[in-house]
């Protein structure tokens, strides 16, 4: 595929180009540089947005518009942005960004995991601005899950960049007073896999926060149902200098959420019986995750919070996806004193402990 | 236990009940090891480690020489600020101990100043002071087998006579047997000499350990610190090395499952040239690593492996049948050496700075320079003096036949040590006045009472403690030898329930297996053991090395991370639960257990 501004696939992506792929888009990218096996995918950049909209509204009516518009006049909000979204979910794309949108699609269908069909991809919102992490944007823009066929495809880039012009994504920007000018999205494409299970990793312990191990969840079908709540997930403890499990807990998994064969969406639905309290994990999927974890970890040299999830069809060795690794922020965050300090001869930590004022350098920490 | 019931407790010793056929057993051991009134106030657990069966009177001997060492070298040698000694009773033929603590801050702050400068001598001096302990103790072993039981002659020889020596034979039995006991007292406290340093050592690395990684497997933690090259692989080793030249020697067909060791040795001797030499190898051998017990050393009838060959027979056809197959034999040392110090380094990398890694480093540093002692310690005293100990009390034992007080030399074990000096007054007087011993008519029948009531004390299920659980356990002896901890006891006194599959322990050593159950209460059973079968005992014992050669698993009532058996399982790559306090009452032989070595859960599949 040749180089074009408008769609970058997630190889050529770095930290680094987040205001043109966004937040999430940059992050994949990293992810794939770091050598993680990321279901693959592009960007449709920022600057087919601009594009786009150039093409839409040359005048930049729609901007000045809504920056006129009252963070708490709800009501004006919703009669402002209907007709925009209709605008933009109506309208033709210019020729170069419908062309690079298409043919990144096409490219996608080699490492399908439900071949002979149309790729199924996921279409979600990247944000770009700084002060518009992810987290803050969550839930404003449309994701859309199981999107087959280049028309399809199109029309739900359309849609997601429509969704910018939502009721409550104007209110929080118009609350927020962002600049409409800079506003700009770009839309992650990404090839759906279909999990057999799913879950998350830290790599370190999110209940002591131990470095020296990799706290893995997992439940049946797609890791929403662990997100969510629905399920208690089997939990697994894994040292990290040595790979054995060191704890094992089997939970009995009664839900899943899982990819509509249909191909239309996600059901919720009941873990047939033989399977509840079956481990959703082979200790081989075990060793490989925390493989990837720490290859991942070590890439951004900080603990890690991983999404993954491992295909229903591929066979092992190629069925394992990481799906999102961001630094861990809660243990991070403390400052932990230091445990101990060298003393003037080394058994004179012994003569602490046994003394009874444990081993530590007064910070408290050694024998209880 | 935080619940608002009553406080938990475990039955009181004053509670406990008689077995039947065995009413009058505290006979057999000395006044002060009973229970006391004011002992139900305290908390006393089962040692099960040591002592898994009921003592035969004689081998009572084997807690007072410990525990009077061991109380001697903390409370009054050392100045240990925090823990006096251990305190031992004997209730229905089981050892109960309880550690006692220094608890006033002022009183620890005394001992600390003196044990700071004794302990510093020792820690500053360790490897110059433990080669120096090799020396005196292997002097105290050459001692024992020195040690004449004299052959009370009709005459005495002319020249105690003419070389007006003065003092005739029969003085000498009761010097001599004295001297016997004395070295077996002197023995202990070299034991103990070493052994809570080093296992402070330990314990302040461990618990460094525990506070950087706070979800370390105990056993990652031993690892960066177990000795690779240590000699209580040195039997098993040699066991490898003579397999192989069963093969070499080209006598490696008489080696097979289930072979009697009489009938081996008397083909080998038919075979020749390769027989003979084997022989010799087997001979060179012998001394002095076949006096390994069965059992952890504190039995008479924990026979070594140079009193029964049964034990290294039943490992040879194994070892012969994978040399035979051209498989490496020997330990991998130089690759577990690597691996021992990858671990360490990957641990060090992980601490948040430089100060904790110097600290690491000192911390490893001195928990390495003390494990010599802490694992080889075994081998010299449990093992090698104990073999000769029992097997010149088995002399006296002889001398007490031969004069007709006892029927069998196995029965000078039924009395107790002081008992057996009573009896060998006994010969010594009766020879002097030319007239028989009292004994036959006494001991005898007594021998046959305590047979008896030994057959009926086996019988009995003790609990695993006794008295009130108690706040704090702090002693690091207990906690690193036996396991003990809150958690332990806290398991302990949880119920069992019907229908409950699950038995809890510690995860000693990693990994998962399923297999059959062979629960195995005395050592001398080790010959039932089978290819794959899931070992379940009392207590595993290093000497039973060859043993972990053919098993898939080993399960332990009693037992911490750093006990023997599950640095040996670990060494040996199987899954090992130690410590669960009741697997062998729990589990019975041919059940199907699967016994998860990463969590410490041993279940009953059928």
């Amino acid at each position: 595929m040749s180089t074009t501004p408008f769609a970058r696939p997630f190889g050529e992506l770095r930290l680094t180009d987040r205001p043109t792929v966004g937040g999430k888009g940059a992050s994949l990218g990293e992810l794939t540089f770091a050598g993680a096996p990321v279901p693959p995918g592009y960007v449709v950049t920022t600057a087919a947005f601009e594009a786009f909209l150039a093409a839409l509204d040359p005048g930049g009516e729609i901007r000045t518009a809504v920056e006129a518009l009252d963070a708490r006049d709800t009501e004006a909000i919703a009669r402002a942005v209907a007709p925009v979204r209709e605008r933009i979910e109506a309208a033709g794309l210019p020729e170069e960004v419908a062309a690079a949108i298409r043919g990144h699609y096409r490219d996608l269908d080699g490492e399908s995991d439900t071949p002979g069909e149309p790729a199924p991809v996921a279409v979600r919102s990247s944000a770009t601005s700084e002060d518009a992490e992810d987290a803050s944007f969550a839930g404003l823009q449309d994701t859309y899950l199981w999107v087959r066929g280049e028309d399809s495809l199109v029309e739900h880039v359309r849609r997601c960049w429509a969704s910018l012009y939502s009721v409550e994504s104007v209110s929080y920007r118009r609350r927020l007073g962002l600049p409409e000018h800079d506003l700009a999205m770009a839309v992650v494409v990404q090839r759906m896999i279909d999990p057999r299970c799913a879950g998350v990793m830290f790599t370190r312990s999110p209940l002591t926060g131990d470095r020296s191990v990799v706290a893995l969840e997992g439940s049946w079908g797609l890791g929403s149902a662990l997100v969510s709540g629905d399920v208690t997930p089997d939990k697994y403890v894994i040292g990290k200098v040595t790979g054995d499990i060191c704890s094992r807990t089997v939970s009995e998994k009664a839900r899943q959420h899982r990819m509509d064969p249909s191909g239309s969406g996600v059901l919720e639905e009941d873990v047939p019986e033989y399977l509840r309290s079956e481990p959703c994990l082979s200790d081989e999927e075990i060793h490989e995750l925390v493989r990837l974890g720490r290859q991942v970890e070590s890439h951004y040299g900080t603990p890690q919070d991983i999404e993954w999830a491992i295909s229903r069809n591929l066979v092992p060795g190629h069925n394992i996806f990481l799906l999102q690794s961001r630094p861990e922020t809660v243990w991070a965050s403390r400052e932990q004193a230091p445990v101990a300090a060298p003393k003037a001869r080394a058994f004179d930590h012994v003569l602490a402990l046994l003394g009874g004022t444990g081993s530590g350098s007064g910070s408290g920490g050694g024998a209880k | 236990m935080n619940d608002a019931g009553p406080a938990p407790r475990f039955p009181l010793p004053s509670e406990l009940t008689e077995v039947a056929g065995a009413e009058d057993w505290a006979s057999m051991y000395p006044y002060y090891t009973r229970f006391q009134p004011e002992d139900d106030q305290r908390f006393w657990f089962y040692n099960a480690m040591h002592f898994p069966e009921p003592m035969p009177a004689f081998d009572a001997i084997t807690a007072e020489a410990p525990y009077t060492a061991l109380g001697a070298n903390t409370a009054r040698m050392f100045v240990f600020p925090t823990t006096l000694g251990i305190e031992h009773r004997i209730v229905n033929g089981r050892v109960y101990i309880t550690a006692n603590p220094v608890t006033d801050p002022e009183e620890i702050q005394r001992r600390l100043a003196v044990f700071s400068e004794r302990a510093g001598h020792y820690y500053e001096n360790w490897d110059e002071l433990y080669q120096g302990w090799v020396t005196r103790v292997t002097a105290l072993i050459d001692e024992v087998q020195r040690i004449e039981v004299p052959r009370l002659p009709e005459f005495e020889d002319p020249e105690v006579v003419f070389q007006a020596k003065g003092v005739a034979q029969n003085h000498y039995v009761r010097e001599n047997y004295h001297r016997l006991i004395d070295l077996y007292s002197t023995m202990w406290h070299h034991h103990s000499e070493f052994l809570m340093l080093g296992y402070g050592a330990y314990v302040v690395f461990f618990e460094f350990c525990k506070t950087s990684f706070p979800e370390i497997p105990d056993q990652d933690v031993a690892r960066m610190v177990a000795g690779i090259d240590v000699i209580l692989y040195r039997p098993d080793d040699e066991l490898k090395k003579l397999a192989k030249r069963a093969v070499e020697y080209g006598v490696d067909d008489l080696f097979v499952e289930g072979c009697d060791p009489e009938k081996v040795l008397a083909a080998l001797a038919a075979r020749g040239d390769g027989g003979r030499r084997w022989l010799e190898a087997m001979d060179d051998a012998r001394e002095p690593w076949f006096n390994m017990s069965t059992g952890a050393g504190f039995y008479h009838h924990h026979r070594s492996w140079n009193d029964d060959l049964t034990v290294p027979f039943a490992a040879l056809p194994g070892y012969v049948d994978q040399a035979r197959r051209g498989e490496l034999l020997d330990r991998p040392t130089e690759q577990l050496t690597a691996e021992r110090e990858r671990i360490a380094q990957e641990y060090r990398s992980l601490l948040a700075g430089e100060e904790e890694r110097a600290a690491f480093d000192q911390m490893l540093g001195l928990a390495r320079a003390v494990f010599p002692f802490v694992e080889d310690h075994n081998f010299y005293c449990e093992h090698y003096f104990t073999t000769k100990f029992f097997a010149k009390v088995r002399e006296f034992g002889a001398l007490l036949r031969d004069q007709g007080v006892l029927a069998d030399v196995e029965d000078v074990f039924q009395l107790s040590h002081t008992e057996v000096g009573q009896a060998l007054t006994d010969v010594m007087l009766a020879w002097a006045a030319g007239s028989g011993p009292a004994g036959a008519a006494h001991v005898r029948k007594t021998v046959a009472e305590r047979k008896r009531m030994l057959d009926a004390l086996a019988g009995w299920s003790p609990p695993p403690a006794l008295g009130p659980v108690p706040e704090a356990l702090n002693d690091p002896a207990v906690r690193m030898l036996w396991g003990i901890t809150a958690e332990t006891i806290q398991a302990w006194s949880t119920p069992v329930t019907d229908g409950d599959h699950e038995v809890r322990g510690f995860a000693a050593s990693p990994g998962v297996v399923e297999g059959t159950a062979r629960v195995l209460l005395s050592a001398n059973d080790i010959g039932q053991v089978q290819e794959g079968d899931v070992l379940v005992c009392p207590v595993t014992a290093p000497s039973w090395g060859p043993v972990f050669g053919k098993i898939a698993a080993a399960v332990s009532d009693i037992g911490g991370t750093m006990s023997h058996a599950a640095i040996v399982a670990r060494e040996y790559g199987l899954p090992a639960v130690v410590g669960t306090g009741h697997a062998t009452k729990r589990i019975t032989t041919g059940q199907r257990l699967r016994v998860d070595g990463d969590r410490g859960i041993v279940t009953i599949l059928d």
